[in-house]
This record gives C-alpha cells, sequence and structure tokens, in this order.
C-alpha cells in the first residue's frame, strides 16, 4: 500500500473563453468563466487512483490551495475516489506565483506528514507554467517525474514511469518518495460514482460550516468524513516572507490583449520559401 | 463540458413533479435507511437533490463519453468469437464508464447494493442515455431483469445475483425462438428436472445481450403442453459456460448492442418463483418494465433526432437564407418539438404511475397494507396497465417520425454516413418493433378504450385547476374527448370484434391525444414555457382526431371484405 498525495487546482475554465473572459485591464474575468477542476490534475487524480486499484490500501489525499470555494473540487476528488480533501486557503496566501505557492504547497505537504507519491498535473490551463510540480519536487528535495504517461510496475519503493516527450517516449524507474506530473495523454478521469457522491455531497470545510444548521453540525460530528481539512497560513507553519505576494519574485510589467491578424493561411511549396520562413521564425524568436 | 441532463431544462421539470413527494416518501419507507447506509437520503429534499445529482453524472456520461463513441460503435459492432461476444470498443468504454459511476442496479434496494431510486429517476438516466446511444441503452438498461429478479425470486437467489447486477454485470432476457416472436405461447426451449436440478437445451433467438452475465430464460417446464401455461423462468449464470452464441445478427440499427442466438447444452438453471407462471406471471411483468423502457428509448431518440435537425437546419444556407427560415422546414420542426414535449411528458407520467404502485408491492410483503393503501396501489396499477402500451407505442412511432423528418431536413446530406441522422434514423426503426410492435402495444391497450379506462382518465384531468388563460384549451380537449366517446361507442355498438380490432389503433391513438393534450396543459400550468408545444400538439391533435372520428362515422363491419388480403 501506498500514502498518495494528489496536488490540484481550481481554474477558470479557460476553454470556455467569450467575449468577456478578460477584463479591461488584460487580466482573467474568472466571474464571465466557470470554475473546474484544472483537467491534468484529473488525469493525476486518475493516475493515483489507479495505483490505488493496484493496491487497495493505498490513500490518496487530494490537496489543494486557492480561495474557500476550491473545496468544489474537494468534493469533486471524493466522488471520484479520493480518501481525503486538504484545502489550503488564507489571505497571506494572495498573489502567490508558483514559486510562493510551490513553497505553501511544500509546507502543507510536510504537516500532511508520510507520502510515498505526489501526482499532479502537468501544468494548470490558466497559467500554462508547469512550474508548480518541480518547484514542489525542489522545496521537498525528492525526484521528480514529468510528463508521465502511465505508469510500469511498482516494487517496493520504485516505480516505472512512461514519460510522453516531444519526440517519443521515454521509460524510467525513479525512487519514491518522489513528485510526479501527469500528461494531458495520460487516461482520463473515471467518471463521478453515484454512491460516493451522494455520500460525501454534504462535506464542508469549516468555512462552508460558518452559517451550517444545528442538524448539520450534529450529521457532521456523528460522520467525521464529512469534514474536509482547511488549513490557514498558521496551521503549515510557513516562513512568512516565503508567501503570497511578498514570496513571488515574478513581477508582472504589462498585460496585452493579442488579436491574430492573419486572415488566410499561406502555403509555401520551394526550398527557398521554407528556409526564408525558417530565418523569419528564428530571427523573431517563435522558434530557439 | 456538455452535459444531456443539464442542456435540456424539460428533464428537471419533470424530475420535479409533485407527485415526487408521495413516490419517494414510498420508496425510501419514510426515510428508514439513513442511519444504515452513508449514502441513503434523510429526507425527500436530499433525494431529490441526490437524483438530480447522479442526472447529473449519467448527462456527463453520455455527452463526453457515449455519444462521442457512438458513431465507431456503429462502424465497428460487436464480434463473435468461439461462442462468445466481444463488444466494440466504445461499447466496452462506454460499459466501464457507467459501472465505475457506479449506474447499474439503480432501482435496487440498498441490502444489495442498489441505490434504491424510483422508476422516473431510472426512466430519465435512459432517456439521457438513449439520446447517446440507442444501442447502448439496451446493454446498460437490461438491468431492468434485476427488478424482475427482485420481485419474483426468492431471497436466497436475490441475495445471490442482484449484487453482481449492482456491481456492474449484464443481464439479458432470453424469450423469443426462431417460431416464437410475439407469439411466446409458442416457446419450446426445454428445461427437465434431473435430481432437483433444472437444464435447458435448445435454441433462443434475437436475444439482445444473450452473452450477459445473467440470463432469464422462459423455457416449457412442462412435458406435453403447447401453450403459455406449460412455461417457466429459468435464471441462468454464464459462469455455467453451457450456452454458446451461434450468430450475431446483421441489423438495420442499433448495431452496438449484440443480438444473439444462444444454444443451450445441458444448461443449468434456477427455477425463478412458481412452474407455469413464467409467461402469465413473470414475463408480463417483465415485458412491462421493458416497455417503459423502450418509451425512454424513444424520447432520447426523439430528442437526439430533434436536435439534429434544428442545428442542420439553422446552419444550411440555401436561397440565400438559412432554411429554418422556410415555412415548409419550422412546421416540421415545431411539430417535431410538440411531440417531443408530449410524449416525454407521457413517459413521465407512466412513470409515476409504475413507481407508486410497484412500491405499494414491495411494502406489501413487509407488511399488510391498509384498505386505503391497497386502493391506491390497483387504481394505480390500471392506470399503468393501460398507459404503458399506450406510451411504448406512441412514442416509437412519434421517434420514428421525428427521424424521418429529421433525415428530411437534412436533405441529400442526412442520407450520407456524414451525419449522425444516418445512424439515429436506422436506430429509430426498430422502437415500434420490440418489446411488442406497435400493433400489439394497441392490442394491449384497447383494454383501457373498451373498458373506459382512458376516458376515466381524461375525466380526471378535467378536474385539475389550471390557470384562467388555459381554460381555453381545456375545454377543447373537453370537445375532444366527447368526440372520442362518440367514436368509441359506435364502434363498439357494432359488438364485433374484429371491426373493434380494425379501429383499434385509431381509437388507441385519439384517446393518447387528448392525454396527452392534458398533460402539456398541467405543464403549462406549472411552467409557461410549455405553452407553444401545447398550443401546437392541440390544434395538430384536434385535426388528426377530427379526421379519424370521421372516418368511423363512413365505415361499418361490412366493409372488413374489402381490406383483407386474398389467401
Amino acid at each position: 500500500m501506498y500514502k498518495i498525495i494528489v496536488l490540484a487546482k481550481q481554474v477558470p475554465d479557460t476553454r470556455a473563453v467569450g467575449k468577456d473572459a478578460m477584463k479591461a485591464d488584460g487580466t482573467v474575468n474568472r466571474a464571465a468563466l466557470p470554475a473546474i477542476f484544472n483537467p491534468e490534475d484529473l488525469n493525476a487524480l486518475e493516475m493515483a487512483l489507479s495505483v490505488k486499484d493496484r493496491y487497495p490500501a493505498s490513500t490518496i489525499t487530494l490537496l489543494t490551495m486557492g480561495p474557500p470555494r476550491a473545496a468544489e473540487i474537494l468534493r469533486e476528488g471524493l466522488y471520484r475516489g479520493a480518501d481525503a480533501g486538504v484545502l489550503l486557503t488564507d489571505k497571506a496566501f494572495a498573489g502567490s506565483d508558483t514559486l510562493a505557492t510551490s513553497y505553501a504547497l511544500s509546507c502543507a505537504i510536510k504537516k500532511i506528514g508520510d507520502f510515498d507519491m505526489i501526482f499532479g498535473g502537468r501544468q494548470a490551463i490558466d497559467g500554462d507554467t508547469a512550474q508548480v510540480g518541480p518547484q514542489v519536487a525542489e522545496k521537498l528535495a525528492i525526484p521528480q517525474v514529468t510528463y508521465a504517461e502511465a505508469l510500469g510496475e511498482i516494487k517496493d519503493k520504485i516505480i516505472v514511469i512512461k514519460r510522453r516527450l516531444e519526440k517519443g517516449v521515454e521509460t524510467v524507474s525513479a525512487q519514491m518518495p518522489l513528485v510526479i506530473t501527469v500528461n494531458g495523454t495520460a487516461p482520463e478521469c473515471r467518471p463521478r460514482n453515484a454512491k460516493r457522491l451522494m455520500k460525501y455531497k454534504k462535506a464542508k470545510t469549516i468555512s462552508e460550516m460558518s452559517n451550517a444548521s444545528e442538524d448539520y453540525i450534529t450529521l457532521s460530528n456523528e460522520r467525521p468524513y464529512l469534514q474536509i481539512t482547511e488549513w490557514g497560513a498558521i496551521n503549515v507553519d510557513p516562513d512568512p516572507t516565503q508567501l503570497g505576494l511578498k514570496g513571488s519574485p515574478t513581477k508582472v510589467k504589462q498585460i496585452k490583449n493579442i488579436v491574430f491578424q492573419a486572415k488566410d493561411s499561406k502555403i509555401i511549396t520551394t526550398e527557398q520559401e521554407i528556409e526564408d520562413l525558417m530565418k523569419e521564425l528564428i530571427d523573431n524568436h517563435t522558434l530557439g | 463540458m456538455s452535459n444531456f441532463y443539464l442542456d435540456t431544462p424539460e428533464l428537471k421539470f419533470h424530475l420535479a413533479h409533485p407527485l415526487m413527494q408521495k413516490i419517494v416518501a414510498l420508496k425510501e419507507r419514510n426515510f428508514t435507511n439513513k442511519d444504515q447506509f452513508d449514502y441513503a437520503p434523510a429526507d425527500f429534499e436530499d433525494a431529490m437533490d441526490s437524483y438530480d445529482k447522479v442526472l447529473e453524472i449519467v448527462g456527463d456520461i453520455s455527452a463526453n463519453t457515449i455519444a462521442p463513441n457512438a458513431e465507431g460503435v456503429d462502424a465497428e459492432g460487436p464480434k463473435l468469437e468461439n461462442g462468445r461476444v466481444y463488444y466494440a470498443d466504445g461499447t466496452q468504454k462506454n460499459l466501464d464508464a457507467i459501472v465505475q459511476a457506479g449506474l447499474m442496479g439503480i432501482t435496487l434496494p440498498r441490502k444489495y447494493d442498489g441505490l434504491n431510486f424510483p422508476i422516473v429517476p431510472y426512466i430519465m438516466a435512459a432517456d439521457i442515455v438513449s439520446r447517446a446511444d440507442a444501442g447502448f441503452v439496451n446493454i446498460w438498461g437490461l438491468q431492468d431483469c434485476a427488478e424482475t429478479i427482485h420481485e419474483f425470486a426468492d431471497e436466497e437467489q436475490q441475495a445471490k445475483y442482484l449484487p453482481r447486477i449492482s456491481k456492474g454485470e449484464t443481464a439479458a432476457m432470453d424469450l423469443t425462438e426462431p417460431d416464437a416472436g410475439s407469439d411466446l405461447q409458442a416457446v419450446q426451449l426445454k428445461a427437465t428436472l434431473i435430481d432437483g436440478q433444472w437444464y435447458l437445451n435448445g435454441v433462443k433467438r434475437f436475444i439482445t445481450n444473450g452473452d450477459g452475465h445473467i440470463s432469464l430464460v422462459l423455457a416449457r417446464s412442462e412435458e406435453g403442453t403447447s401453450d403459455g401455461r406449460g412455461l417457466s423462468m429459468f435464471i441462468y449464470d454464464k459462469n455455467s459456460n453451457a450456452v454458446t452464441v451461434r450468430r450475431i445478427e446483421h441489423k438495420l440499427g442499433i448495431i452496438g448492442s449484440p443480438t444473439c442466438e444462444l444454444v443451450f447444452k445441458n444448461a443449468p438453471v434456477e427455477l425463478v418463483g412458481q412452474r407455469k407462471l413464467g409467461l402469465i406471471k413473470y414475463v408480463m411483468a417483465l415485458m412491462n418494465g421493458a416497455r417503459l423502457g423502450i418509451a425512454a428509448q424513444s424520447v432520447g431518440i426523439t430528442e437526439a433526432a430533434y436536435r439534429e435537425a434544428v442545428a442542420y437546419a439553422q446552419e444550411r444556407k440555401q436561397f440565400g437564407s438559412s432554411i429554418a427560415r422556410f415555412p415548409a422546414v419550422f412546421e416540421m420542426i415545431s411539430r417535431m418539438k410538440a411531440k417531443l414535449d408530449g410524449i416525454r411528458s407521457l413517459l413521465y407520467e407512466t412513470a409515476r404511475f409504475v413507481d407508486i404502485y410497484k412500491a405499494y408491492e414491495h411494502i406489501s410483503k413487509e407488511r399488510t397494507l391498509s384498505a386505503e393503501e391497497r386502493a391506491e396501489m390497483k387504481s394505480y396499477q390500471k392506470l399503468a396497465d393501460i398507459f404503458t402500451p399506450m406510451v411504448k407505442g406512441i412514442s416509437s412511432e412519434v421517434c420514428n417520425q421525428a427521424a424521418y423528418d429529421s433525415l428530411q431536413i437534412h436533405g441529400g446530406s442526412g442520407f450520407m454516413k456524414d451525419y449522425p441522422i444516418e445512424r439515429i434514423y436506422r436506430d429509430a426503426r426498430i422502437t415500434s418493433i420490440y418489446e411488442g410492435t406497435t400493433q400489439l402495444q394497441v392490442v394491449a391497450a384497447v383494454r383501457g378504450v373498451t373498458t373506459g379506462g382512458y376516458l376515466a382518465q381524461m375525466r380526471e384531468y378535467e378536474k385539475v385547476d389550471v390557470k384562467p388563460e388555459l381554460s381555453g384549451y381545456r375545454e377543447y380537449l373537453i370537445a375532444m374527448a366527447n368526440e372520442y366517446d362518440e367514436a368509441v361507442q359506435k364502434v363498439v355498438a357494432h359488438n364485433n370484434n374484429e371491426y373493434t380490432d380494425f379501429h383499434a389503433r385509431r381509437l388507441v391513438e385519439m384517446a393518447s391525444n387528448i392525454i396527452i393534450g392534458h398533460l402539456l396543459i398541467l405543464d403549462t400550468n406549472r411552467n409557461h414555457s410549455f405553452w407553444k408545444s401545447t398550443d401546437i400538439f392541440l390544434k395538430m391533435a384536434h385535426a388528426e382526431n377530427r379526421g379519424k372520428h370521421e372516418f368511423i362515422n363512413i365505415t361499418n363491419p361490412g366493409d372488413l371484405g374489402k381490406y383483407k388480403v386474398q389467401e
């Protein structure tokens, strides 16, 4: 059996981008886009569940950092087979870039304690950085395997992983504990399960319980699985200077709206034209 | 992310029908399960919220797994290897998703690992899945067999088989044979009792999902008999390995659903319930459930056909305009929508009737029903008995018409494999044939005509209060009911069964037009968005009934000779 942590993020569904997806200042208009479970994090959850299928005594803890409403994706994960959820939420985390996020997550992971594998999506569809997984591994000083597509043999503390790279597939074996970031080409996550949904639909974080009825509080005490763990900064004992805006070296200088202007595609046929195009692409740093 | 439940608000509307309060209370025995099972509801709102959220899962899998797989499944179909069936790749993926989502054993009690849902949300799931792939719904919908096992098999058999179905094993109902199709009394498959163990020998044909894990089999247990009274029902477990699939039929539609010819060789089986009641009691119950399922399938296919028609008509430009703007096209589309709303309303009305009487039936095994409860059970059972053949017959015909019209709107493109309507059109065709042809539904439904059952129910609908702006429609329907009654009296006055049968379909259709009209008014009364369909349907129904009434007026038994096929 293995102890597994899955990192997940609630993101605006950038695939549903409409006219009002951006605000005038060039930032994402989160209110106009539905909040969803980051797609590659779902691939990561599925990979974790596949380990649990093989070793049913394994446990999966889903960890997310975000505003209180990110508890939605924790319930979503419970419906699909995760055993527990942890929400990391605090005003102190606001404005975190990937480094500050990775730091906060690594603190929470230390607090969760013992683990064998950490899975996460390759990247989130809002930022597309693919930095958080690797940075978490660095913060925890453990190995990382990125672009995972499938798992091979798992024996004792060694795991075989198939990686999807640009020009092919690489199979590696790695030592646990480790971080694995999962590619979108990995199997899609299984659906929500009806019975699990009915069991966990009333699960809430402490913030969500703030205006709960007496009846609900009684129920929640009788059924501890309805209590979703919620931690603020204070619970994970971080270095305050590495949190939020303060801990984020990324400074946004400017955001521009890009409108694609080319209307027709160009068809090139001669060697010379291809060479010219390559040169142009290299010169303007599209390639290389 | 598209979702076939959330994108069709009519479904939520029907789920929220006022009668659900009673249905849920009965099904949940006043919520006594809540302390035993962590997924049991605590009260009515909790139960309804669970149905809603689980249907959202069904809508998600339907839109994002089953529908995208439909084309590939239709092209590939199931395969037969060494007497075993292998589903098309997409079918297997659909089934995996359904099983992972825990959507088998939906109506079974929790003690058998079921979800203990009423028929209404189960039928709604069938409606949604059918829109995605009408062939797949057959494999999934055969969980109906579990309901029959639950109703008639003994405790031990229930405990043995039902949890297996809840966990994802598939089922089959093995009824028809080469010489026993519509006429099941002619079933020949031989059941022999040797030292307390039953064995089956013989052949079954046209068996949907014939290689399923658990099969209900109709066989002749009484040697020397030749009618329905010599037939019993048995459970066959695939693990016995004594039935082989000889052939998978090559079909026009629902290609993903394997239709099998089965050979039983000394297949060990268990008797269900009592000997000799196989056809007359158990198959009748099984078929009623299956007919409601086919009605749901028909509604789902109609939804798919309607959506394809709207999408194509809006996108296709001819003569400088989208063809949806032409009266010839929008008339077809609006008629399709009015009928779709109508048959869906009839479907859920019937499902509610079935729910109430089935719940009472199960409760009656736990305790004695009060006289009042017994009377209520009987009255809902009577309604279910006349509504089930009506909704199966009418909705399957509407479904075929919708598929035809939708393909027509696509023009030449619809005739090609480039658009889904070509598959939908082929899939639709079976709905008015299997689980009893429309002609056989009419044979069952005409009892509702001759005994006055439909008329009595129309009179009940007339008594329900509606908003003043709907009273005009109500008056319209009262006049139609009088006209219908007149036509019925005129036919039965001849006291000639052959003549009654000659007009039976017409009379059942007249009755269904009026009943659907009432249901649409009641829907509009609850939600104004149905008013267009109500208006369109009522005018169409009124004109149709007028024509049928007129035809009955100008015929008499003496005309029958002219219609008969020369021998």
